[in-house]
């Protein structure tokens, strides 16, 4: 019974200090002793009792703080939500693509929160403030369904041909869907200085409509929607 | 002359969650140079998991007051709660909420475009009458909009981040006093002195010391750790709140909003068993009356499963509009965690680690405390504490649910304004001698420097983990407690002789682990010890061996020190815009 419980982990090891180069590293994890039913499970129970040195981030362990985006069998996704019934007894891991790494499987993120830092993620409003609340509508609030919940773990991001080719000016997809959260809110004004910083060649228009980015949100948002919709309003404040 | 870099800043907090970032914004605004150090990238504070709203009589759905909020406070609190700290809470409450929603959080919406509220455990009209919607939600991800939210807010207020920067120790002054914090870059191993004239720990809370926990993997009592060892104490640390919902084996967290909207518990019979513990307010008591029960019907054998270990969270009823449109997440959770898709099948839940009660003993400005030999409260000069992390006390013996997120971004607030006000009267860079630097990196260093062939961190880790699971769950008694305080002295005796095998200085994740062991271990004793000295039933403290309240004995709050040093102080009685609510029953 225990040999069809073996996982095979192959992972991507490189610390600085130690490796001239990035090596593959394999491990055999019985799966009847890991506590848990998720690929960060077998990831904590490789580093707590097989090899200490295994690194990688990790924190909230149910899907919403985003820290562990990782590579598994060529397909970016968040390890402690990937079931292992979902995935087959070998598995590689290696770290998110285009960013650097720093060791093992954790990547520079500088770049990608640049990006994120560069649509001024946060609500501008020039009006006076009420003594109580903005109102919203349902309807205007129910615009940032689907584009708030980003948990800022860079699978899309990383994940998009065209952030690999222009890291620097392209924003990617992560970037582009809190863009388009501050454009549709009700409550913003800077609406018209926001799309006309996103008007030149790169920062959106490098879009190419791949949808690798849908693909490996592992919180089901849709940023080529959002950045579909960016376009549309740029377009109508042209006509 | 140390060989450790110096950095200074007008206020250095630590932590990143809520209660840090409220407190920067409120300080980075007002033009002061302000670091905020966290181990983790802002947004991966466990703020971000919280779920079911925060608490603020703003009245949007029927006619609420913020004296009600405070009875409920006091009352949910079992009469341990400071009512000057939870009047100030309370007051502020509306205007905190208003704030946030100035700031661009996305609350979900009522028709009339106000903030969407929902009825939550333990919160009434009237003092004590009927549920009242008082939890401010965006959907079931209230924490996740607000982090982001305050994280924005505080980009564009140009804070000075240092994330993945982990705390290590506290640094005094000449004269004694706190003079910021040693930490390491995780990035890099480099260690570096945060010289600050004020420094805030916003550290959040320690649940990863029960074996079973909602909390996430980075709660680990940091900065309770680095009081204690200083010698300085913490407040209540026998009250730890087990919220009655964890999905059984996983440990996530199912909002109480999910009983809000209406849903509710069954045994393994199909019976809504909290009619018969709580008629008045059934499945939306408080959170420990709740958890108790479940564990009685596990107990009794009415526990749901094969093995009859948990209870059912029943939700199918509300229809699909409810789940889809206020519950989105916990539907996600349910069916990822416990396969079980709460449109059609009830999710099976158990009572889990959940909160602490007890933290940094802090007056209402913020300002952390200790008491001396005559047994009265000393201000620690320099030394400030908000969120989890600190005791105010506002929660007393037990929280309510959407307090946190209101204790977070009140006493977040609170903390930035006094020291606005402080720095602008004029609050002096302490002076400090290298010695008391290197002083604050002996622990990291012993770790640097430890030698193979010593005790694994892990079994020591897992060994401390079961103790507190088995010994200071939901239900207590002496003897288990003893037993369980004495092996924890050994474990901690161990700890001393670890060893770290992994000495890379790049991204050594294993070096965090240990030194965050060091500080679960000072958090575990402390709530050890102080669950085995009260001898009482209050709140969340429940022992099978004293039943009752004990009003005579122990209306007080424990403070302990490391050296296993009790003192106690009063419980406030005086809040000043309310009348004060006479120690009493606590209501069902």
């Amino acid at each position: 019974m225990s040999e069809n419980n073996i996982m095979q982990v192959e992972i991507y090891r490189f610390d600085p200090e130690l490796d001239k180069k990035p090596r593959m590293q394999d491990y055999q994890v019985d799966l009847n002793k890991v506590p848990g039913k998720m690929l960060l499970d077998v990831m904590m129970y490789i580093k707590d009792h097989q090899d200490d040195t295994l690194t990688f981030r990790r924190s909230c362990r149910e899907g919403v703080c985003g820290s562990d985006g990782v590579n598994i069998n060529g397909k970016n996704g968040l390890a402690c939500i990937t079931q292992l019934v979902d995935l087959p007894k070998k598995v590689i891991l290696r770290p998110l693509p285009a960013l650097p790494v720093i060791r093992d499987l954790v990547v520079d993120m500088a770049q990608f929160y640049n990006q994120y830092e560069k649509t001024e993620p946060y609500l501008q409003n020039n009006e006076e403030l009420p003594t109580k609340e903005r109102l919203q509508s349902p309807e205007d609030r129910a615009k940032l369904d689907g584009l708030y919940e980003c948990i800022l773990c860079a699978c899309c991001t990383t994940a998009c041909p065209s952030f690999w080719w222009n890291p620097d000016k392209f924003l990617g997809p992560a970037a582009l869907l809190q863009a388009s959260r501050f454009i549709q809110d009700s409550r913003d004004t800077h609406t018209q200085e926001r799309l006309e910083k996103l008007s030149d060649p790169f920062s959106l228009f490098r879009c190419q409509g791949i949808m690798n980015c849908v693909s490996v949100c592992p919180k089901g948002l849709n940023p080529t929607k959002a950045i579909g919709a960016i376009r549309n309003m740029m377009i109508a404040l042209e006509a | 002359m140390s060989s450790v870099v110096t950095r200074e800043f007008d206020v250095v907090v630590v932590g990143a969650g809520g209660a840090g970032l409220r407190a920067a914004l409120e300080l980075a605004a007002s033009g002061h140079n302000v670091a905020v150090i966290s181990k983790v990238f802002p947004t991966r504070s466990h703020t971000v998991s919280a779920q079911g709203g925060i608490s603020a009589a703003l009245g949007n759905v029927q006619p609420d007051d913020w004296r009600w909020h405070f009875y409920d406070t006091v009352n949910g609190g079992d009469y341990l709660v400071d009512q000057n700290a939870a009047e100030y809470m309370c007051r502020v409450a509306p205007q905190a909420v208003i704030e946030l929603e100035h700031m661009g959080l996305p609350f979900s919406r009522l028709e009339d475009g106000k903030i969407y509220q929902r009825p939550f455990g333990g919160h009434t009209s009237h003092f004590g009458g009927q549920p009242v919607n008082r939890a401010c939600a965006a959907a079931d991800r209230t924490g996740h909009a607000m982090l982001h939210t305050l994280f924005q807010k505080n980009l564009q207020a140009k804070t000075n981040f240092y994330s993945e920067w982990f705390a290590l120790d506290i640094v005094k002054s000449k004269t004694g006093d706190v003079a910021g914090v040693t930490a390491l870059c995780i990035q890099t191993g480099e260690t570096v002195f945060f010289k600050a004239r004020a420094t805030v720990f916003a550290t959040g809370g320690a649940g990863r010391i029960f074996s079973a926990t909602t909390n996430a993997l980075i709660n680990t009592g940091d900065g309770l750790g680095m009081a204690l060892r200083a010698g300085f104490p913490v407040q209540d640390m026998e009250f730890w709140q087990f919220h009655p919902t964890g999905i059984a084996e996983a440990g996530c967290l199912i909002t109480e909003g999910a009983r809000g909207e209406g849903g509710y518990l069954l045994n393994k019979n199909g019976e809504r068993f909290m009619e018969r513990y709580a008629p008045h307010l059934k499945d939306l008591s408080c959170r420990d009356v709740v958890s108790r029960a479940s564990m009685i019907e596990i107990r009794e054998g009415r526990g749901a499963g094969p093995n009859g270990d948990h209870v059912l969270l029943k939700l199918d009823h509300l229809g699909t509009d409810v789940i889809e449109k206020r519950l989105p997440g916990i539907r996600e959770l349910s069916i990822t965690f416990a396969g079980v898709d709460p449109m059609k099948d009830p999710i099976p839940v158990v009572p889990t680690c959940h909160y602490m009660m007890g933290g940094i003993p802090t007056n209402i400005d913020g300002q952390a405390l200790t008491v001396d030999n005559s047994n009265h409260d000393q201000l620690i000069a320099g030394l400030y504490a908000a969120g989890e992390a600190a005791c105010v006390s506002v929660h007393g013996a037990n929280r309510l649910g959407t307090n946190s997120l209101l204790d977070l971004v009140v006493f977040g607030r609170a903390v930035g304004i006094t020291l606005t006000n402080q720095l602008a009267e004029g609050l002096a860079m302490p002076e400090v001698e290298d010695s008391a630097i290197e002083q604050a990196l002996v622990r990291v260093n012993r770790w640097n420097n430890s030698t193979d062939g010593g005790n694994d961190p892990e079994t020591i880790r897992l060994a401390m983990r079961k103790i507190m699971q088995e010994d200071f769950g939901v239900f207590r008694e002496e003897n288990a407690m003893q037993s369980g305080l004495a092996k924890l002295k050994k474990l901690h005796a161990d700890l001393q002789n670890a060893t770290l095998k992994d000495k890379s200085n790049v991204f050594n994740t294993a070096r965090i682990e240990c030194l965050e062991l060091d500080n679960l271990m000072d958090v575990a004793l402390a709530t050890a010890a102080s669950a085995a000295n009260r001898k009482e039933s209050r709140g969340a403290h429940s022992r099978f061996d004293y039943t009752e309240r004990d009003d005579k004995n122990w209306w007080k709050h424990t403070v302990y020190f490391a050296d296993d040093k009790f003192a106690f102080r009063p419980v406030n009685m005086q809040p000043t815009h309310v009348d004060v609510i006479p120690l009493q029953a606590r209501a069902e």
